[in-house]
């Protein structure tokens, strides 16, 4: 099981992120827990600098503007 | 599970189709003057008239001013493919002020940067070591000096105007972030602020490829253009209003530049308001056309979009009020000295 943190202040690309996590976890039928980060003092926390940020098992995998489907696709796989 | 990649697609079709795109631009920017002549015809109005002067004021910038908005901002979004704030950042920690001051602001030109992720970067910047002043530097210009500001001041006021803009502009993150710098001003961000010690992040390398900018370029036509495309429309009809209605007296003593308060005038209106550059331009043009003077114009402009309500209360979660207080104060006189010179030098 695949843990996904999305962080970012609540913003409307951070749910899009959130959205577009839950679409490639049900179309690769990989099972995934979704967190949102929304504390400020977290989300620095994990060294990024824009958000909606995207974690996945306690490893940043992307920052700044929407990721790419593909992308998220393969760092939930596996 | 082994993760089978696919050969890159050929950048061949997304090179062709800009090209064909930008072709298609050129095209339709040779047709506007033949349109909006044609259009005005159509109507049951004398050409000459008040009113025949707004309408084909409006016919003509109206498509003019999204063909250009819609090129310049295709352009940047490229370009910003190649920056992110984590790139930015790492470029800008440990910097000295002055260099560090220079850096940022035209830093914060190409970074792609959107407001509701300003408290993530301030914080981001300050905690990797970024120095306030510097921080600030950048803060101060990805709002003011942005491709949406330039691009339409190019458009309609010509690129000696926007060049001294991105000039002064640059000018005013530069030393607003260097004063905020040397007052020392760090005990007076938020407590929980200063306890943040993150590293910084190790991102995984993406490869771009160009088809991935041209699709970034897109993206952020669509996402601008369709945000902002509508405070245009409403601004050129005010401008158009503006152009076939006002007195041209009347402004030219209020907003001329033999009248040296308009320019604090400006300022002191223009700090609360808030619009982006793409709403408040087409005003700005046709003000110009009636004798107002560009420095007193450009300063209610620069207070318009760089300090903004809004953004001042997101920035209130790191920021005291005393910290904010010092940050409009500095930059509306930053500002106010723009006003002051381009009157001096466009008069």
């Amino acid at each position: 099981m695949k843990n996904v943190k999305v962080l970012g202040p609540g913003c409307k690309r951070c749910d899009a992120a959130v959205q577009m996590v839950r679409d490639a976890a049900a179309q690769a039928g990989v099972e995934v827990t979704i967190e949102k980060v929304t504390d400020y003092a977290e989300i620095a926390g994990y060294g990024i600098a824009s958000t909606p940020g995207l974690v996945v098992d306690g490893k940043v995998v992307h920052a700044g503007g929407l990721p790419k489907a593909a992308d998220i696709a393969r760092w939930i796989a596996a | 599970m082994s993760v089978t990649t696919l050969p890159p697609p050929s950048p061949l079709p997304w090179l062709g189709g800009t090209l064909a795109g930008l072709l298609v631009w050129a095209a339709l920017y040779s047709q506007l003057v033949p349109f909006s002549e044609w259009a005005v015809s159509l109507l049951p109005v004398d050409p000459a008239s008040h009113l025949g002067q707004a309408i084909t004021f409006f016919l003509y910038d109206t498509p003019k001013v999204l063909l250009l908005l819609t090129l310049v901002v295709f352009a940047m979004g490229v370009v910003r493919s190649f920056f992110s704030p984590e790139r930015t950042r790492a470029l800008l920690a440990g910097r000295r002020e002055g260099v560090g001051n220079a850096m940022a602001a035209s830093l914060g030109i190409v970074t792609p940067f959107c407001s509701c992720s300003a408290v993530p970067l301030f914080i981001g910047f300050v905690s990797a070591g970024v120095p306030l002043g510097v921080t600030f530097s950048f803060l101060i210009a990805a709002p003011m000096v942005n491709e949406v500001a330039l691009g339409l001041l190019f458009a309609m006021l010509g690129w000696k105007v926007a060049l001294t803009y991105l000039v002064l502009g640059l000018g005013i993150a530069i030393v607003a972030g260097w004063v905020i710098g040397k007052l020392r001003l760090e005990s007076w961000l938020e407590p929980w602020v200063l306890k943040i010690h993150a590293g910084t992040a190790e991102l995984p390398d993406v490869n771009v490829t160009w088809p991935d900018r041209i699709r970034a370029g897109l993206d952020s036509v669509k996402e601008i253009v369709g945000r902002v495309w509508y405070w245009i429309v409403a601004g050129i009809a005010m401008g158009a209003l503006i152009h076939g209605y006002a007195p041209e007296e009347l402004l030219a003593s209020i907003m001329g530049k033999d009248a040296w308060w308009s320019v604090p005038a400006a300022v002191i209106v223009g700090v609360p308001m808030y619009s982006n550059a793409a709403g408040i331009i087409p005003v700005v043009d046709a003000l110009l056309g009636k004798g107002a003077a560009l420095g007193t114009v450009l300063a209610f402009m620069m207070s318009v979009i760089a300090l903004s309500l809004p953004e001042m209360i997101i920035l209130r979660k790191v920021l005291s009020v005393k910290l904010i207080a010092v940050f409009v104060g500095v930059v509306a006189s930053g500002i106010l000295v723009v006003g002051f010179l381009f009157n001096l030098l466009f008069a």
